[in-house]
């Protein structure tokens, strides 16, 4: 795309792409921004065609005063961030054990790589019934085994019980991601700490982590963005109760179970500035770990 | 301190047997260059010395003691590699600080060694930097300077100077040999180039598919190659290689010649041909000859500049004394 020719060219096959993303993006966006100044109650009469009444901020500041809104933040937080550390932690620790050369490779990383295929409804019902269900569940089975008493997982514990879910999903993203970073590392950097006299915890801290910064700063970057509007795992296992009431829950209880178009609309708002704060936030640290 | 030895060391890659039992002597500060083509397991064999890949037999002793199964953090050897292998997140100080760093020297001997090490290889300027920021040149001198400041017994060098270009190269391969007349250390230097090894090397290991084919110095290697191997390899351009009745004559299966040990003249001499294409090269002047009756055509090198034309037919005379005889197995004759 050197010539001016070429740019104008360029401009005009990308426009037709760039206007339907941007519709894409725009239309949905400033209906809820319209909604959220509205009082928009369906089962209460609030028609369209009758003209909705403008409300102001209303809607924003019940959101924020509700009783659930910080509960929900801090939940949402918990979340993500619970994952982030295990995946992170564990997936740079299966994919140091994957780079191993080892009998029946490929299928084995295939199988790592499998839970990312499974839809997050199915994953989250097959939790729910096979491995935590207090009865009749695999740990329940477990725990008796030792003579312990079984945790009812998803009433007791249903924030680290999500936070499992969640990471069983997103651990194979992490490790695959991680693994091709491993495998790109020069392994004559790896001999020549190990003839400066580096040990292998120390060629790991001083060689591999850093060699992996940028991968690691990725997966996060790419999971956070997920992890914020995770919904599917919530809906199936506890259903937003015990806890476990996350931001997109919350807003979803909001238009859909109290029928408040508004209020949710003006939660949607808020979730998109806390994305945005914490993409911004992402991007400053990435920027940083992408220019070397 | 820096004798290597190595008696019967043998590595086999699961069936494939890369370095058959070999011996090898390698002397206190002598700087030893391993040559052969690519794939000849040089590399292999510098490794082993290192301790980065394991022995299938044999044993390796550094300075008297047994090393076979010494760690290579141990040995007390300092490798440059092909890659350089720098850590490409450290500063150049950090990456020369690492190996102090590691053996836990104290910070004042640490900056002392560092500061030092830059000033011999010129580094100072840009100490500061990333290694991404340097030149292939400035990369390869960190990496002497990583090794250096170990202090080691030895230095093994991997084709420490293939990646820079050619009038990079010639600049390094003085500023590694005048490395080795100052520390005095012995080196290990591993190129597929005979240009490097006879320029650099106080000894020369011919390689050939893990065979040593010879141990000797430059002008031994180059006066009495052991056999044909030898001969073809050490010298450019290469020795030019007869058989057939010209050899018979000789009572010798092949004879070599090396192009400078051809004289030339345009009416008189003891073979007869036809010029093909010439390189000048100012001090000197190669000349291709065909149709020359010996069965093979001939280079021939001449000192200056000398004019001759494609076709023309010239005569030429080897130094009678400077003829390689070999027989039927491609040994030396003498
Ligand atoms: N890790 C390895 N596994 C199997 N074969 C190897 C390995 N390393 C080297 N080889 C083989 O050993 C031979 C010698 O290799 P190398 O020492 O690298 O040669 P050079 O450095 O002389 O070019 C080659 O044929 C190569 O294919
Ligand atoms: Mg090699």
């Amino acid at each position: 795309m050197a010539t001016k020719a070429s740019r104008s060219a360029a401009r005009v096959m990308m426009a037709p792409a760039v206007i339907l993303l941007l519709g894409w993006m725009l239309v949905p966006l400033t209906l809820t921004l319209f909604f959220s100044f509205k009082k928009y109650l369906p089962l209460r009469g609030d028609k369209w065609q009758n003209g909705l009444e403008w409300v102001g901020f209303e809607n924003y500041s019940r959101f924020l005063s509700s009783s659930s809104f910080w509960p929900a933040v801090t939940t949402t937080l918990i979340i993500v961030l619970g994952v982030l550390i295990i995946t992170v932690c564990l997936g740079v620790l299966l994919a140091l054990l994957l780079d191993q050369p080892m009998w029946g490779q490929g299928v084995v990383r295939i199988l790592v790589i499998a839970p990312f295929f499974v839809m997050p409804t199915v994953s989250a019902l097959v939790w729910k019934n096979m491995f935590m269900d207090p009865t009749n569940g695999l740990f329940a089975h477990l725990w008796r085994f030792f003579g312990a008493e079984p945790v009812a997982w998803l009433s007791e514990a249903s924030l680290p019980s999500i936070v499992i879910i969640v990471s069983w999903q997103w651990l194979p993203f992490a490790t695959l991601i991680l693994l091709t970073a491993i495998q790109s590392l020069d392994s004559e950097q790896l001999e020549a700490a190990e003839m400066d006299g580096a040990p292998a915890l120390k060629r790991f801290a001083y060689i591999i982590l850093p060699h992996l910064g940028r991968a690691i700063t990725i997966v996060i970057l790419i999971q956070t963005i997920f992890l914020l509007s995770i919904f599917a795992e919530i809906f199936v296992t506890t259903g937003g109760a015990f806890g476990s009431r996350t931001l997109t829950y919350l807003i979803f209880q909001r238009v859909l179970e109290s029928q408040n178009i508004g209020l949710g609309s003006a939660g949607g708002v808020y979730a998109i500035i806390l994305a945005n704060i914490v993409a911004i936030f992402l991007m400053r640290i990435v920027g940083k770990n992408l220019d070397t | 301190m820096g004798r290597i030895t190595l008696s019967k060391v043998t590595k086999r890659f699961g069936d494939v047997e890369v370095i058959p039992p070999l011996d090898l002597e390698i002397n206190e500060g002598e700087f030893v260059v391993f040559v052969g083509p690519s794939g000849c397991g040089k590399s292999t064999l510098l490794r082993l010395i290192a301790g980065l890949e394991d022995v299938s037999g044999g044993v390796i002793s550094i300075d008297g003691q047994d090393a076979t199964a010494t760690p290579p953090a141990k040995r007390g050897l300092a490798m440059v590699f092909q890659s350089y292998a720098l850590y490409p997140h450290m500063s150049v100080r950090k990456n020369i600080a690492f190996p102090l760093r590691m053996a836990g020297i104290d910070k004042a001997e640490q900056d002392r060694r560092i500061d030092n090490a830059a000033k011999v290889l010129n580094l100072t300027d840009y100490i500061d930097r990333r290694p991404g920021q340097l030149s292939g040149g400035q990369r390869q001198r960190v990496a002497i300077g990583r090794a250096i400041v170990r202090e080691p017994a030895a230095f093994l060098f991997d084709e420490p100077l293939s990646n820079l270009d050619a009038a990079l190269r010639v600049g390094m391969r003085l500023e590694i040999s005048e490395l080795h007349k100052r520390l005095a250390t012995t080196m290990v230097y591993v190129t597929h180039d005979q240009v490097e090894a006879m320029t650099m090397a106080d000894k020369i290991v011919v390689l050939r598919a893990g065979y040593i084919e010879q141990v000797g110095s430059p002008l031994e290697l180059y006066r009495k190659p052991k056999n044909l191997f030898v001969a073809g390899f050490i010298g450019s351009p290469k020795m030019n290689l007869i058989s057939g009745p010209e050899a018979a004559k000789h009572n010798a299966t092949t004879i070599g010649i090396r192009p400078e040990h051809i004289s030339v003249s345009a009416t008189e001499g003891m073979w007869k041909g036809r010029v093909g294409v010439s390189e000048h090269l100012g001090s000197d002047t190669f000349f291709y000859v065909h149709d020359t009756g010996l069965g093979t055509e001939m280079t021939v090198r001449l000192s200056g500049e000398v004019e001759m034309k494609s076709g023309d037919t010239v005569y030429f005379t080897p130094d009678a004394d400077k003829i390689h005889r070999f027989d039927d197995k491609g040994l030396r004759l003498e």
